[in-house]
């Protein structure tokens, strides 16, 4: 079933591919497994046709922005968009080569989630409303979406793209009183030894695929620490301590600038809760700077810059 | 090949019986999925998993593995000389690996044991090693081995091949090594008259519930030229992230970066697994790097597999259809879709000159 989104979407991209407002097209294929969809970049109005827009849309792709120097147009929805006001901030996309389609978002499938609630392989996904039905080693099971979203999904306050030059949809209503921060909180209050207990066990069983830090759009840098060679910052090898260098510096590299769009866990081979490693500093960065990435066209995040009714009770 | 009855109970024992003699890797459970490892004392063997998310290459080829010792310390014998680092060789038995990565070890063997190359770390682990597989009866919808060469109940690279009957399994015991295992394991009940049968219906079960393929019958019949050249890579590669999660969770990927590493006076060289997938695998010394982007990488990594791999090795694919790059690659990069570019790319003017 063609949702009116995806309707939307496509017609919105043949016509500025038609029109030659924008050189490409950047946006989902559908997925050739369950529960996935594949970015694709269009160049010809015909390909909008295979345009898709649905549940199964959770890569950011702001990601596929940096280093572009055509016209692009792209599908936004509300994380994408404040990633890409941050890559404007940071000078990695330009304003004017980029028409940024508006995606009103209603949450991601994880498809962990749905595999688990079907007890193994997912043999085949589809959305119906507020549902997901899906089929595995048991039959066709019928799921409600808010049960099987994206954990940054149920928590999300930005679905609606913060930043657009059309929208494919009407803006659908943001969540209210949603407790964002309730995992922190937890982790805050464990005991320093058990706190440190707490980041082992979520990083056993990292294979250093980078994974995470490709699929985050914030991971543009040419070349990463832990890829330098002259000089090599980082072990290689599967070391306890190399492993945790690689996760935490990461994190602290996305400081005032990560948008918990979930890019990072979503991409894990092996399951580990990696925003776990970046929401503290979310939750700081609220506290001290009230800030939020990633919303203000224009301002820089609050670890890049000086200002001087900057809380400064930290140093001491 | 001998056919052998057991009961759960039989195998139980039998894994009881196989630690005195034996080194016991096991799929074992880890967050929301199964990797192989040692199993641990008092552990049950839990055979429950589809798969294991990493492939069972970790246990011939680990992840990073210490190849030389080196000390700087002259109180010690051989200090200042790099030596074998200490290794356990002594019989191990692998429990529960399914048929495509049993089959996966005989598709890496020619790169790491032929006539001018043997890879002592990778050989000798492999040679004190018996497999012992679980035949799958309810493969997963990605799993497309039977046009990769393999199937559910393909008994290449296997010693025994255990597959699930009635209140027990039927156990193929193939090779001496299989021998040797099921006697230290206390298997001897020859399986009951019709079981060869029965297997053989089970067989031809699995093999029609894997609904998925590869196509690469006419990959062998193209040059490698049209196919580097093929205007599809950039559209294919577009979604790739150049992260390392295909290359890890596969069976049959081989590449590893050598680095020494030193603490105070001890220093060792291991090798880790590398992945063709990132931009420094192929990162000269002088700053040039040969595959500059990711259409050159997915591309390399697909040649590999669907084409370099037949030519070079004679025949075949370099991938076992487990399907678990395709169930877990976080952007959707499909091998089954890229082979079948390649199988049915036909350039426009391969006779115009």
């Amino acid at each position: 079933m063609t949702t009116q989104l995806t309707e939307n979407i496509r017609k919105i991209a043949a016509r500025l591919l038609s029109e030659k407002t924008v050189d490409a097209v950047i946006g989902f294929r559908e997925g050739s497994v369950p529960l996935m969809a594949e970015p694709v970049i269009i160049r010809d109005p015909k390909d909008a046709e295979g345009l898709v827009f649905d549940s199964f849309c959770g890569v950011n792709l702001a990601n596929y922005l940096p280093g572009r120097k055509e016209r692009i147009g792209i599908a936004a929805k509300g994380c994408d968009s404040r990633n890409i006001v941050t890559h404007l901030v940071e000078n990695q996309a330009k304003r004017e080569n980029l028409f940024i389609i508006g995606v009103p978002c209603t949450g991601m499938a994880d498809r962990r989630k749905v595999r688990k609630a079907l007890g193994g392989d997912v043999s085949s996904a589809r959305e119906e409303g507020d549902e997901i039905v899906a089929a595995g080693p048991a039959g066709e099971v019928r799921l409600a979406k808010k049960e099987v979203l994206q954990d940054n999904c149920k928590t999300c306050t930005h679905r609606n793209p913060v930043i657009s030059d059309e929208m494919a949809g009407e803006p659908v209503p943001e969540q209210e009183g949603v407790d964002r921060y309730a995992d922190v909180r937890a982790v805050e209050a464990l005991e320093n030894e058990a706190r440190w207990k707490h980041f082992e066990e979520i990083m056993s069983g990292c294979i250093r695929c980078y994974a995470c830090r490709n699929a985050c759009p914030l991971c543009y840098c040419p070349t990463c620490f832990v890829d330098d060679s002259k000089p090599q910052w980082v072990g290689k090898s599967l070391d306890k301590t190399d492993t945790r260098t690689f996760h935490f510096l990461r994190a602290f590299h996305c400081a005032g600038r990560c948008t918990d769009c979930g890019a990072c866990e979503r991409a894990c081979p092996v399951g580990i809760p990696v925003r776990q490693f970046t929401k503290k500093l979310l939750k700081d960065c609220e506290e001290l700077y009230g800030w939020e990435a990633g919303v203000l066209p224009g301002v820089r995040p609050p670890l890049d810059v000086f200002k001087l009714d900057d809380p400064q009770d930290f140093i001491r | 090949m001998r056919l052998l009855q057991l009961s759960h109970s039989d195998l139980t024992r039998g894994v009881e019986a196989l630690r005195k003699a034996f080194r016991v890797e096991a799929p074992l459970p880890e967050r929301d999925h199964f990797v192989f490892g040692p199993l641990p004392a008092g552990a049950a063997l839990d055979l429950s998993a589809a798969n294991t998310r990493l492939s069972a290459k970790s246990v011939i080829y680990p992840a990073s593995e210490k190849m030389l010792r080196v000390s700087l310390d002259p109180a010690k014998e051989d200090h200042h000389v790099y030596r074998e680092a200490d290794k356990d060789y002594s019989p191990r038995a692998v429990l529960g690996i399914r048929p495509c990565d049993a089959r996966a070890f005989t598709l890496v063997k020619p790169n790491f044991d032929n006539r001018e190359y043997r890879d002592p770390y990778w050989v000798r682990s492999y040679e004190c090693s018996t497999f012992v597989g679980l035949a799958c009866k309810s493969p997963c919808s990605t799993c497309f081995c039977t046009s990769a060469g393999g199937g559910p109940f393909d008994t290449a690279g296997l010693d025994v091949l255990l597959a699930e009957s009635g209140e027990g399994f039927i156990a193929q015991v193939l090779t001496e090594k299989g021998e040797a295992l099921a006697a230290a394991a206390g298997w001897s009940a020859a399986a009951p008259e019709g079981a060869e049968a029965a297997l053989s219906a089970m067989k031809a079960e699995a093999d029609a519930r894997i609904v998925s393929r590869i196509e690469t019958e006419k990959i062998p019949g193209k040059t490698i030229l049209s196919l580097f050249d093929a205007p599809f890579w950039d559209d294919a590669a577009f979604a790739c992230i150049n992260c390392g999660a295909c290359t890890y969770l596969c069976p049959t990927c081989w590449c590893f970066d050598i680095q020494d590493e030193a603490h105070e006076n001890e220093g060792v060289r291991m090798r880790n697994w590398d992945s063709c997938m990132f931009p420094l695998f192929t990162l000269h010394g002088s700053g040039h790097n040969p595959r500059p982007n990711k259409t050159a990488r997915v591309r390399q990594r697909f040649m590999h597999k669907l084409k370099y791999y037949g030519d070079k090795y004679g025949g075949g694919i370099h991938c076992t259809g487990c399907g678990r790059c395709v169930t877990h690659c976080p952007v959707n990069i499909d091998i089954r879709r890229i082979a079948s570019l390649m199988n049915g790319y036909e350039p426009d003017n391969a006779c115009a000159l």
